[in-house]
């Protein structure tokens, strides 16, 4: 391949990685609650930067020929990791008592874990003595 | 073309940080300001990763895995600390 065909296919790539992760970012703004703010917070924006990562991965790795390591782990480690840390930051704010948008029409967790008010009152009880 | 399009990357990518930046100052509850938080961590991994490629140079790239693990590990004790009110429990009973 010669040098201007990388350049396209490494600039489409992180285009389309750079726009993914903006519109992650409007909608981390627009959208009403935290549980729905989980879904472009992480999904979203987890896609946009592995596409980056990648066109980073061919750029030094056609044009340079420096097959990079480091990026291949940093690609792998947040694929992995940040859906994780989706599921727990959104599972820390259901167990801590943050309230649903007023929209919302079903909670299938609620007669499991108590309502709002109380795993509120439970969790600042918490905070109080924390290592009871 | 290639250094444009570079650019105009890396100025998205500054966009995208400030607007979670706003989410972190604005956010109502806590775990609004530690998704932005950790937005912010994921886009600065992606600006990274272009700004080397501007500069055509593979020594920033240690910064990227480092981010990536710095990113991870806050985020991971923010949600402990939100949901159990200390990031690191004793075990002395």
């Amino acid at each position: 391949m010669n040098v201007t065909t990388i350049e396209v296919i490494v600039s489409v790539l992180v285009l389309f990685g750079v726009i993914l992760a903006l519109i992650s970012a409007f909608g981390l703004v627009r959208l009403p609650d935290v549980y729905t703010r989980s879904h472009a917070a992480t999904k979203s924006a987890t896609l946009g930067v592995l596409v980056t990562l990648t066109g980073a991965f061919m750029f030094f790795g056609l044009e340079e020929g420096f097959f990079s390591i480091r990026l291949v782990l940093g690609i792998v480690f947040v694929f992995l990791t940040a859906p994780v840390a989706g599921h727990l930051v959104c599972r820390a704010a259901y167990r801590s008592g943050v309230p649903l948008d007023k929209r919302t029409v079903q909670d299938d967790l609620e007669p499991i874990l108590g309502t709002q008010e109380e795993r509120q009152a439970e969790n600042k009880e918490r905070h109080r003595r924390p290592h009871s | 073309m290639f250094d444009v399009v570079l650019l105009i990357s890396l100025l998205l990518l500054t966009l995208s940080i400030l607007v979670g930046l706003y989410r972190v100052i604005k956010g109502p509850s806590m775990p609004d300001r530690v998704y932005a938080l950790d937005l912010i961590g994921i886009n600065m991994i992606a600006l990274i990763a272009v700004f080397s490629i501007y500069m055509r140079s593979t020594a920033y790239l240690e910064a990227v895995l480092l981010l990536g693990i710095l990113a991870f590990i806050g985020t991971v004790a923010f949600a402990k600390y939100i949901e159990r009110g200390v990031a690191i429990e004793r075990n002395d009973d």
